[in-house]
C-alpha cells in the first residue's frame, strides 16, 4: 500500500510546478520580506483615504445624530443595515473554506482558507460598524450587553433576534479570530526563524508565541484546527439564520418569510465566495502566487458561486410563488406592486440579472476557468448581493400599511455613502496591511499536502496507473 | 527551570528516511525528547509513542459550561431577578433561548480550547524557547535525542548518519522556556540567574 500514497493523476494538482517544502516556504515569504512594490502603497494610500473619509461621515452622525442620513419614520433601515447584512454574508465564505470544506476533506481549501479567513474578521469587522452606529447614542452601545447594571439590573431581552445578533456576531468575530490566528501561529513561526533584520525577529518572535514545531504541540494544533472547524461550521450558519431572524421574525410583509434562514446563508456564501475571488485574483497575481492559488482553486470556487446563485434564484422565485399562493392582498402587493414594479423596481431587476441570470454562465467550463471573465463577475455578484439586501429592507418598507406615511423614495446622503466607503477603507487597509506583514497562504497546511497532491509529486502515481489491474493486484496483494 | 541538558540533533529532509530513523533509534532504546517538524507530519506522534490529545475533550467540557451558564442565567434573569412582561409572552421562552445558548457554547468551548491549547504546548506573546535548527520550521525534520550519563554520543551521531540524516550535531540546551525576545541572543540559564 505504501505504493499509493500519491493522489490520482487524473485530479488537478493543488501545487503546480517542481516545489520543495523550502521553495515553498520562499514563495510564500517573498513578499512578506520583500519590501512593498508601488502597487501595494497606491492601495494602501487609497485604503486609508477611503477610512478617513469614513471616519469623518461617522464623526459627522455621532455628533450630530442620525438626522445627518436620510431615513426616515417609515424607511428606519436603508443604507446601514443592508450594508451590515452585505458584509456579514461576504464574511461567511471564509468560515464555509476553513472549517466546512475542512470538515469535507477538500484540498484545494489549503490554497485559499488563510487570507479567505483573514477576509471574513475584516467583514465583520465592518459590519459590526453599521449596528453599533446605527444607535445613534453610540456612547451607550454597551447597553445591548448583560450585565449588571444600576438600573434595577434592567436587562436586555433575552428572547429578541436583535439580541441574538449582538451575541452571533461577537462568537462569530471571536471564534473566526482565533481559527486564524491559531493558524497563523506556525506560519509566524517560520518568518521569525528566516528573519535577518531585528525588527522582524522581534515582531515575529512575539507573535509567533515561542513556537517550536514540536510533534506533540502540532497532535494537538491539528486537534485544535478540526475542533474548532467543528465548532465554527454550525456557527456559521446560526449567524446569518439570526441575521434573518432580525426580518423573517417581524410581520413586515416581504419579511415574513420561512425561507429567510436558508436564503440568507446560501447568498451569504455566493456573495462571500464571490468577495473570495475579487480578492484572490488581484492576490495571486500582484504575490506571484499563481502556483498555489492554481486554475482548479477558481475553478472550485466559481463552482460553489454556480450553485449558491442558483439556490438564491430559487428563494427568489418560492417568494414570488407564495406572496401569489398565499392569498395575502399585502404579501402579494409587497411582491407584485412594490418591489417587481414601483419606483424600486429597477433595484429588483439589476438583483435578479446579477445573481440569477449572469452566474449562470459558470456552468460552462471555459468561462469558469478565465480570470478575467470570473473577475468581472465577482464584482457584478457584489453588486447583486448589495441589491438583493436592498430590496429585502427598504422594498419591504417604503410602503407602509397608511398611505400617509409612505415614503416616496429615499436617497442616502453623502455621510451615508461615505460611511459605506469608509468600511471599505477599514476593510482594505486590514486586508493591505494583512497580506504586507503575514503569510497570505498558510504555509505548513500546504506543505502538508505538497507531497500527495504537489504537481511534481503525482508524476510519480504515472507508473503504476500505467500497470494493468492484474499486474497490480498480483504485485501488491501481500505487499502489507 | 534553568537546567541544561545535552542532545544529540539528528536532521532529517524527507519524512520517508525519518520514519525508519525514529523506529531504529527507539528500538535501540534511546530517548527522542521530540521531533520538530515545518508541517504537522501525520503518524510521527504514534510513531514516537504519544498518546492521542485529550485536547477535544477539553472542549466539550468548556462547550458545556457555556450551554449551562446561559441557560441558567437567562432563566435566573427572566423568571427571578427581573420578570419582564414582553407582551404577555412566557417567562421562560425556552426556544427563544436556543440561539444564546448556542452562541455561548460555541464561545466558551472556542475561547476555552484555544487558552488550554496555549497553556499546554506553553506559548505566548514574549515566551522564548530554544531552538534546535532554524530550519526546522522551514524544510527539515529535527530529531533531538537526550543524552544520559550512560549515552556514547559517538554512537548516535553514527547511527543518526547511517539513517539518513541530512546533519547531525551535539547541542546544551535549557529546558522548558523563558520570557525574552528574539532579537536578543538567548543566554543559557547556567550563565545567567534569573529569579522566575
Amino acid at each position: 500500500m505504501s505504493l499509493l500514497k500519491y493522489e490520482s493523476t487524473l485530479r488537478e494538482p493543488l501545487v503546480d510546478g517542481e516545489k520543495t517544502y523550502h521553495q515553498v516556504t520562499e514563495d510564500i515569504c517573498r513578499p512578506v520580506e520583500e519590501k512593498a512594490n508601488t502597487g501595494w502603497k497606491i492601495g494602501f494610500t487609497i485604503s486609508v483615504a477611503l477610512l478617513l473619509f469614513g471616519v469623518y461621515s461617522v464623526y459627522r452622525e455621532v455628533t450630530y445624530g442620525i438626522g445627518q442620513w436620510n431615513l426616515n419614520k417609515t424607511i428606519g433601515w436603508g443604507w446601514d443595515i443592508t450594508n451590515f447584512v452585505w458584509w456579514v454574508g461576504i464574511g461567511h465564505a471564509g468560515t464555509l473554506i476553513s472549517a466546512i470544506l475542512l470538515l469535507f476533506r477538500q484540498g484545494w481549501r489549503t490554497g485559499v482558507n488563510r487570507a479567505a479567513e483573514a477576509m471574513t474578521i475584516f467583514a465583520v469587522m465592518c459590519a459590526g460598524q453599521f449596528p453599533i452606529f446605527h444607535m445613534g447614542r453610540v456612547w451607550d452601545a454597551f447597553f445591548v450587553l448583560p450585565y449588571a447594571n444600576s438600573r434595577g439590573p434592567l436587562w436586555v431581552n433575552f428572547a429578541s433576534p436583535l439580541l441574538w445578533d449582538v451575541f452571533a456576531i461577537s462568537t462569530y468575530f471571536t471564534v473566526s479570530l482565533l481559527f486564524w490566528y491559531s493558524g497563523l501561529i506556525p506560519d509566524f513561526a517560520t518568518i521569525r526563524d528566516r528573519a535577518k533584520t531585528k525588527a522582524r525577529k522581534l515582531w515575529y518572535g512575539v507573535v509567533s508565541f515561542g513556537w517550536t514545531g514540536s510533534t506533540k504541540h502540532w497532535q494537538r494544533h491539528e486537534s485544535l484546527s478540526l475542533v474548532l472547524a467543528g465548532l465554527s461550521t454550525p456557527l456559521v450558519l446560526s449567524v446569518h439564520t439570526i441575521v434573518s431572524f432580525d426580518f423573517a421574525t417581524s410581520v413586515v410583509p416581504g419579511w415574513h418569510t420561512t425561507i429567510f434562514p436558508p436564503y440568507f446563508v446560501a447568498g451569504a456564501i455566493f456573495s462571500g465566495f464571490a468577495m473570495v475571488q475579487t480578492l484572490m485574483l488581484v492576490t495571486r497575481k500582484v504575490m506571484k502566487l499563481d502556483d498555489y492559488i492554481t486554475l482548479g482553486h477558481i475553478e472550485a470556487m466559481n463552482k460553489v458561486i454556480v450553485l449558491t446563485g442558483s439556490i438564491v434564484g430559487i428563494a427568489y422565485l418560492t417568494e414570488l410563488f407564495m406572496a401569489w399562493y398565499g392569498g395575502s392582498k399585502f404579501e402579494f402587493d409587497a411582491f407584485y406592486k412594490y418591489r417587481i414594479a414601483g419606483p424600486y423596481g429597477w433595484s429588483y431587476w439589476t438583483m435578479m440579472t446579477c445573481n440569477v441570470i449572469s452566474p449562470q454562465l459558470f456552468w460552462s467550463k471555459k468561462l469558469r476557468r478565465n480570470v478575467a471573465f470570473t473577475f468581472i463577475m465577482s464584482i457584478v455578484v457584489n453588486i447583486g448581493m448589495w441589491f438583493e439586501r436592498f430590496v429585502i429592507i427598504v422594498t419591504s418598507v417604503y410602503r407602509d400599511y397608511i398611505p400617509s406615511s409612505w415614503s416616496v423614495y429615499y436617497r442616502p446622503t453623502i455621510w451615508e455613502v461615505g460611511f459605506y466607503l469608509g468600511t471599505f477603507g477599514l476593510f482594505f487597509t486590514c486586508y493591505f496591511l494583512f497580506s504586507k506583514f503575514a503569510p497570505v497562504i498558510a504555509i505548513a497546511e500546504i506543505k502538508h499536502v505538497l507531497k500527495t497532491s504537489g504537481e511534481s509529486f503525482k508524476e510519480k502515481m504515472d507508473v503504476i496507473e500505467k500497470e494493468s489491474v492484474e499486474h497490480f493486484a498480483h504485485e501488491h496483494a501481500h505487499a502489507h | 527551570m534553568g537546567q541544561v541538558k545535552k542532545y544529540v540533533v539528528g536532521c532529517f529532509d524527507d519524512e520517508n528516511v525519518l520514519f525508519p530513523a525514529v523506529k531504529k533509534v527507539r528500538a535501540a532504546g534511546y530517548k527522542i525528547q521530540d521531533v520538530y517538524t515545518p508541517m504537522p507530519v501525520h503518524g510521527l506522534d504514534h510513531a514516537l509513542g504519544m498518546r492521542e490529545t485529550s485536547l477535544h475533550t477539553a472542549g466539550f467540557i468548556y462547550g458545556i459550561t457555556g450551554t449551562t451558564t446561559a441557560l441558567t442565567c437567562m432563566s435566573w434573569i427572566f423568571t427571578s431577578d427581573w420578570p419582564l412582561n414582553i407582551g404577555g409572552k412566557p417567562h421562560l421562552p425556552l426556544p427563544a433561548f436556543i440561539p444564546i445558548t448556542f452562541e455561548l457554547t460555541v464561545l466558551f468551548a472556542a475561547v476555552g480550547m484555544v487558552l488550554t491549547f496555549c497553556y499546554l504546548c506553553q506559548l505566548a506573546p514574549f515566551v522564548k524557547k530554544h531552538h534546535f535548527h532554524e530550519r526546522a520550521t522551514d524544510d527539515l525534520m529535527v530529531m533531538v535525542i537526550e543524552c544520559t550519563a550512560k549515552t556514547n554520543e559517538e554512537e548516535v551521531k553514527a547511527m543518526l548518519n547511517s539513517n539518513g540524516a541530512v546533519e547531525v550535531n551535539v547541542q546544551e540546551a535549557p529546558v522548558g522556556w523563558w520570557l525574552g525576545r528574539y532579537d536578543r541572543p538567548s543566554k543559557l540559564f547556567k550563565t545567567r540567574e534569573v529569579a522566575y
